[in-house]
């Protein structure tokens, strides 16, 4: 645990400002007692790409909800770009696991209706150019006005990225966003998100439950242990940048990945 | 040799081509299903008239009904006194439909929006649903007397029941993923409720308001049966005392006329305005 703080502070220094601030985050839902959350720090730099990944129910949702302002904490401070979250924001892009696109909205009307709401229809009416430009961004030039039932759903799930980005949001919080998808469109959209992460500069937090997924896209992977959850370990990847998917085959990843695969082994005799 | 034997693909037709099985019965286009059973049941109830196992007072023959159906359409063509009675009815209908419209759909979205709501009031709205309610008309009429309004008021009140669950249920469709969403875009309950939980209940909503259509109907007639008036109800019931049995068939026929209709109008603004959600009208594909 002292290695792993020490890896950061040596991390910090190379990257950008310090974005997002957890201190001493504590949740215990009060419907069940449940100690989802206990005495969790973490600092997200800019631009950074971070992962958490643990067992199923060790609280990676309620830290993820916690930092969108979608749940209080029970005690702790969150901060993002020095203002404390006490609620939805503008600047948090938010992606969860189903891409939940309203059937009665075109590809298009979907992507802004983060807009529509926030500043209303003029204003929707505005970006539907950007939206257009995000759709071209993701490979879904052409399917602009359709409906999402006749989208795939890694389609659909590349709108619902659009949907995230056309608010410009400096951290994309991101709930197992692709883990719906088989291995094939998962690993491109991830290449996808490594890109789109890079241009708009943005700081991303990912939850997942694949170690190779974590590794590849990550600078650092927090590894959270059940019953309290709390954090472990921070593991930092320094494999070079852009990242491609060869290098799921070098020694490095595999090391790397054997060593995450260890720690979250040992949680479980916990 | 036999492995190349395995290899080649065999030619008879049997092996290479996959042929669906597909019963005598899947064959038949609806269309011509529908106008079997309808002739079997008209050839059937020919054969039971004509053949004197029932008495023609109690049964008339399809033709007798067809020559009163035709008598009865030219009065209505020619604006005669059962246009009239026609006309009544259609009043009762259409403004009982409009106001169970209006009450259904705000008890529904107050029931189904506010805690409060759903935890006091829905129990009772669910209670009511299941009661006989035709069994209010005496009071109806009692309330508001023979004309028109004691049948709208029943009409209304049968309907809007249906309407209300069926809101409050669509309003309850929505997933916890949509609803988070909404949530991390900052919308007001206002919004959530607008672009959200009405659209995705819509397809509940016009259940409730096709169970409403029917029930508007029968709440119109069974008011007219009770309360008098001048509707096409009381023909039915004239006609009915006067043991002019082909009078009340023909009559039957032309008021489910004006309750498909507006099934079908209900349903054709359903496909227009909830045009994403595919509903099948059987349970086979057809
Ligand atoms: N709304 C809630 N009310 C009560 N308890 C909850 C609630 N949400 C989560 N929990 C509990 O908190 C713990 C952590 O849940 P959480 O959803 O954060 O886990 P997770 O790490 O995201 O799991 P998974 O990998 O399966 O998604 C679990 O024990 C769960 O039962
Ligand atoms: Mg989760």
């Amino acid at each position: 645990m002292n290695s792993a703080i020490a890896t950061q502070a040596h991390s910090g220094a190379q990257l950008g400002a310090p974005v997002y601030e957890l201190s001493n985050v504590s949740k215990t839902y009060a419907r069940n007692q449940v100690v989802a959350l206990d005495d969790v720090s973490l600092t997200l730099r800019k631009s950074s790409f971070s992962s958490v990944i643990g067992s199923s129910g060790c609280g990676k949702s309620t830290l993820l909800k916690i930092m969108a302002g979608l749940i209080p904490p029970t005690s702790g401070r969150v901060v993002l770009q020095d203002r404390p979250v006490t609620g939805p924001r503008r600047d948090i892009g938010m992606m969860f696991q189903h891409a939940t696109l309203f059937p009665w909205r075109t590809a298009v009307e979907n992507i802004v209706l983060p807009i529509e709401i926030r500043d209303g229809r003029a204003a929707a009416k505005k970006a539907l150019e950007k939206a257009h430009e995000l759709l071209d961004i993701v490979g879904l030039k052409g399917f602009e006005n359709v409906y999402p039932n006749e989208l795939s759903g890694g389609m659909a799930q590349r709108a619902s990225i659009c949907r995230m980005l056309i608010t410009e949001p400096a951290v994309l919080l991101l709930d197992e966003p692709f883990s719906a998808l088989d291995e094939l469109s998962r690993d491109m959209m991830n290449m996808e998100l490594q890109r789109i992460c890079r241009e708009q500069h943005a700081t991303a937090f990912l939850v997942t439950h694949s170690i190779q997924e974590a590794v590849i896209l990550s600078d650092h992977i927090y590894v959270m242990k059940p019953r309290p959850g709390r954090l472990a370990e921070i593991v930092e990847v320094d494999l070079p940048r852009p990242r491609t998917l060869d290098m799921m085959t070098t020694p490095k990843f595999g090391a790397i990945v054997d060593y995450i695969r260890g720690l979250l082994d040992k949680g479980e005799d916990m | 040799m036999s492995v190349t034997q395995t290899d080649q693909p065999r030619d008879t037709a049997q092996d290479t081509v996959w042929v669906q099985d597909v019963s005598f019965i899947d064959s038949i286009p609806r269309s011509v299903a529908m106008t079997f059973v309808l002739l079997v049941f008209i050839g059937s109830w020919q054969m039971a008239t004509s053949l004197g196992l029932v008495s023609p007072i109690i049964l008339p023959t399809p033709l007798e009904t067809l020559q009163d159906m035709i008598f009865v359409g030219k009065n209505l063509l020619t604006g005669g006194y059962m246009l009239e009675a026609l006309w009544i009815t259609l009043k009762e209908v259409f403004y009982g439909f409009a106001l169970a419209i209006f009450l259904g759909f705000t008890l529904g979205v107050l029931v189904g929006e506010t805690a409060f709501g759903e935890k006091a009031v829905m129990p009772y709205l669910v209670a009511i649903d299941t009661m006989p309610k035709v069994a209010f008309a005496p009071l109806f009429v009692a309330w508001l007397g023979f004309g028109i309004e004691s049948k709208v008021a029943l009409a209304a009140f049968i309907a809007t029941f249906p309407i209300v669950v069926g809101t409050a249920a669509g309003l309850h469709a929505a997933d916890e993923n949509a609803r988070m969403l909404f949530k991390t875009m900052g919308a007001s309950r206002m919004q959530t409720l607008i672009k959200m939980k009405l659209p995705t209940g819509l397809p509940q909503i016009f259940t409730g308001l096709k169970i409403g259509a029917v029930g508007v109907m029968a709440g119109a007639i069974t008011g007219e049966f009770l309360g008098g008036g001048k509707g096409f109800g009381e023909l039915i019931r004239i006609a009915a005392s006067q043991l002019n049995t082909p009078r009340v068939f023909s009559l039957i026929l032309y008021l489910s006329l004006v309750g498909l209709a507006l099934y079908v109008l209900v349903t054709w603004t359903q496909r227009k305005v909830v045009f994403w959600h595919k509903e099948r009208v059987g349970a086979h594909d057809g």
